[in-house]
């Protein structure tokens, strides 16, 4: 199996889902990520594995980039989403894949990005008092961080 | 002219003196001891800087230990959790009174000896479950109730076991057990033997050693009934540990090795050495085996060794009545 | 019998424990929240992050050199094959090409940490069970072998920095041939011995046996890897399944698991050692000449392109996403860490075992916090 037969077949199943062409990834529209994962789950294909969310901060739009893996046809796939700075919210995948409850969770809290009808988006690694999302561009590194007195962690000096 | 009851009183005052610095000294070589095998088990050199090969390590341990700040935690339960301590270390310090470590050394030879012994070192548990609920940690609650339920269900197969005993020496008192050994020990003969199988592992459970550590499962409970305390009260925890180790080997070698009989070198030397032999076994199973879970071990005490510690009593007593 | 309860206004209540974050067998700081039923674990939730360092950020900051010392601190256990797997995913952006002794050299290293690495959560396994420390000294014993090997090589006994991006940082010194083969020879003995103290104990076998049973569809379903994957009966290594360098020219089986206790998951750890021993046996005698130490500039541009590459770790695969812009820093390094998805996993299989199975599965997923809070 290579990537130009794995669009066709999305392609053929969701004729507007995909978002534009690229060497090597699949790039869809954000509203319909979750009908194209469930068919890539459950379908012949059996993407069983989902083995990494990242995200990626390209200044006016965040990427998500999910790397399925299929032991059936052993084939990565890498799935990407563009999210608007405006609208940061696609809809989660934890209940197609388990292991994209903590991998999501990681990446709202890196980079902000809401997943809808996600069981329990709380941060991961950060505190839970913290505001900022330290993986985005245009984050102030601070030189040290203080306790202010009411409302926890927070970034700056 | 002398009083007779003043000459009993003083001797009764220098043997509990004795008894004492023989408790502290004891308790320190244990330790020090215990180090070292654990150490020699592991391919290590263990305490080596204090004195010859560290054997000074246990006093520098002590001097520490006195100087610590003693730490009351918050929310504890004061009066008990001051108590504890004491209810640990005064009972196993007790019973020493009837042991015999020699033919003529033994600060009071009562006539129930055995039976004094037995009950006195269960008044342990009520310290450690005291320790565990006054220091008002969850862990330390886990710990008390876990000893309390495993030092209960131990008592079972140990007294069995020992009234075998009893029943084959025609007596409760440590002397007579010992001079009942006269022609033989105990443990050669086989309902015998297997008695002091089950008593060995029953008192390996009651002083909280590998496999039945779980009181104090490091792993789990941080340090058990004991996490809370500081300084001196943990060392008295600690005394009293090493304290009941010895009494369990110095009743076993008691019972079943024959206490202080043997040919050539005096008595008293020959009851140390089976003392510390058991002593030595239980160190050796100690850093050797891992630890058993809670409803593995009361399974174990339940439905293996006390049934077989009733069926052992069983046929003994249709071998005496033969 | 309810209706006195409720009359009486008796009521049993849920004991909440904080385990951690400094806690013995949590292995770092890892912080559990616990809800007993008196020791029967109700519910289970992982708190992680006390070690965040914002690794993925730093690399955003620094040349594709600069950041191989960081990828130490993640799986601090595994060094070497953390540096591997960086070193292969900037050589995939690259499309950079190694000479074969180089990728001997890194095998043989890679692999040696690796049974390292197995040999620390051997004993840190039988150290949670209760083995007061015994398996422990003698895993150590053994480790300090491939340690001092490594010294020697790299001048680090836990953070290596050995791998460079086209190459090694230094060649194996002249006496290393003889003293890996009497290692082999040696830890073969040793892992005889460590079956008849451990792994067919009775004790042992009656802890760890029919004890946080993972089901393979749930390991997969939470993109679990490694040695838990396998033990849970799922022949896949990255390995072998999906060779990188020159790892398909090695004769190895991938040992797996039956049941997908904490049995199997330590007997396939014991396993691999004997397997990873067999690579390096075959590695050391083929190694090619040539030259290992790399040439690469010391500053360089990478295409604006991306790439994922993962690696068998000794606890899963590793895999990095690296993003380029075209400029001399990466713009995007994501680490996907085995031990945060192995740990993902621990809630669904803990739920009513008591305290002490729920340590002895901690102990047999091995994870390492450096990695998960990265």
């Amino acid at each position: 199996m290579d990537l130009n037969q794995l669009v066709q077949a999305v392609r053929e199943k969701f004729p507007d889902a995909v978002a534009e062409e690229r060497k090597a990834a699949l790039v869809v529209k954000k509203e319909s990520l979750r009908a194209v994962a469930q068919f890539l789950k459950t379908s012949e294909l059996a993407f069983q594995n989902l083995h990494c969310v990242s995200g990626v901060d390209w200044k006016d739009k965040i990427e998500v980039v999910y790397h399925l893996y299929s032991f059936k046809h052993r084939f990565m796939l890498t799935l990407k989403v563009f999210l608007p700075m405006e609208d940061l919210a696609v809809e989660t995948l934890s209940g197609l894949w388990e292991s994209a409850n903590w991998l999501e969770r990681e990446t709202f809290d890196l980079f902000g990005v809401k997943f809808l009808n996600h069981p329990d988006l709380r941060r991961i690694l950060n505190p839970d008092e913290w505001t900022d999302y330290p993986l985005r561009k245009n984050f102030d590194r601070p030189d040290f961080f203080r306790l202010p007195q009411s409302e926890g962690l927070k970034a700056g000096g | 002219m002398i009083d007779p009851l003043s000459v009993q009183v003083r001797s009764m005052v220098i043997n509990s003196s004795v008894i004492l610095g023989f408790i502290s000294i004891s308790a320190m070589f244990l330790i020090w001891w215990e180090r070292k095998v654990s150490a020699h088990i592991q391919n290590r050199l263990g305490p080596m800087i204090v004195g010859w090969h560290g054997s000074l390590q246990s006093i520098a341990d002590t001097v520490k230990l006195l100087l610590k700040e003693n730490i009351v935690p918050a929310g504890a339960d004061k009066m008990i959790w001051w108590l504890a301590p004491f209810f640990v270390v005064v009972p196993s310090v007790m019973a020493f009174v009837t042991i015999p470590f020699a033919r003529n050394f033994v600060v009071h030879d009562l006539n129930v000896g055995i039976l004094f012994i037995t009950s006195i070192t269960s008044v342990c548990v009520l310290g450690i479950f005291m320790a565990g609920w006054g220091s008002n940690n969850k862990y330390s609650l886990l710990g008390g109730m876990r000893s309390a339920a495993q030092i209960i269900s131990y008592e079972v197969p140990l007294l069995l076991s020992v009234v075998v005993v009893i029943m084959e020496a025609g007596t409760l008192s440590m002397q007579g057990i010992i001079q009942a050994q006269e022609h033989g020990w105990f443990i050669l003969k086989p309902n015998l033997a297997i008695a002091f199988v089950i008593y060995f592992i029953s008192s390996t459970a009651e002083v909280n050693r590998v496999p039945f550590d779980i009181p104090e499962a490091e792993s789990e409970l941080g340090a058990g009934y004991h996490t809370e305390y500081t300084g001196m009260k943990f060392a008295m925890f600690f005394v009293a540990e090493y304290t009941n180790l010895f009494i369990v080997s110095a009743v076993a070698a008691t019972l079943f090795l024959g206490g202080w009989q043997g040919p050539f070198l005096p008595s008293v030397f020959w009851f140390l050495l089976k003392s510390y032999g058991i002593i030595f076994l239980s160190m050796w199973v100690r850093w050797t085996l891992p630890r058993v879970r809670m409803d593995q071990m009361m399974g174990f005490a339940w439905k293996f060794l006390t049934p077989v510690a009733l069926l052992n009593l069983l046929i003994s007593g249709w071998f005496m009545l033969r | 019998m309810t209706e006195i309860i409720a009359k009486e206004g008796l009521r049993s209540e849920e004991l909440i424990v904080n385990m951690g974050p400094q806690h013995p067998s949590t292995h770092g700081v890892l912080y559990l929240e616990l809800r007993l039923d008196g020791e029967i674990v109700v519910d289970c939730r992982p708190h992680i992050g006390y070690l965040h360092r914002s690794c993925e950020k730093i690399a955003e900051n620094r040349t594709y050199i600069q950041f191989v010392p960081f990828t130490d601190r993640l799986d601090y256990l595994g060094s070497m094959n953390n540096n591997l797997g960086y070193v292969l995913a900037v050589e995939k952006l690259l499309n950079l090409q190694v000479n074969a002794r180089v990728s001997y050299v890194r095998t043989i290293i890679a692999e040696l940490n690796r049974i390292a690495s197995h040999l620390v959560s051997l004993g840190t396994f039988a150290q949670d069970l209760g083995a007061y420390a015994t398996p422990m000294f003698y895993c150590f014993r053994d480790r300090e072998k491939i340690v001092e090997l490594f010294d020697e090589i790299c001048g680090g006994r836990l953070t290596y920095n050995y791998m460079r991006i086209g190459g090694v940082q230094t060649e194996l010194p002249a006496h290393a041939d003889k003293y890996i083969k009497d290692f082999i020879k040696y830890e073969r003995q040793k892992l005889q011995e460590y079956n008849e103290l451990l792994t067919y104990n009775a004790i042992f076998l009656s802890r760890t046996k029919k004890i946080g049973i993972l089901k393979p569809e749930v390991a997969i379903n939470y993109s679990v890897t490694g040695p838990m994957l396998r033990a849970s009966g799922v022949k896949w290594d990255v390995r072998k399944d999906e060779p990188y360098m020159l790892y398909d020219q090695f004769k190895f089986d991938v040992p797996i698991g039956k049941v997908g206790d904490s049995w199997d998951r330590f007997k396939v750890r014991l396993d691999e050692i004997g397997e990873s021993l067999k690579i390096v046996e075959q590695a050391i005698q083929g190694i090619p000449a040539g030259n290992a130490v790399a040439k690469v500039n010391k500053v360089f541009k990478a295409p604006p392109s991306e790439s994922y590459m993962r690696t068998e770790n000794p606890r899963g695969e590793l895999g990095f996403y690296l993003v380029s812009d075209g400029g001399l820093k990466p713009y995007r390094n994501k680490i996907r860490s085995p031990s945060f998805s192995n740990l993902a996993v621990l809630p669904s299989i803990v739920r009513g075992l008591n305290v002490s199975d729920m340590v002895c599965v901690l102990g047999s997923t091995d994870i390492v916090m450096g990695e998960i809070d990265r």
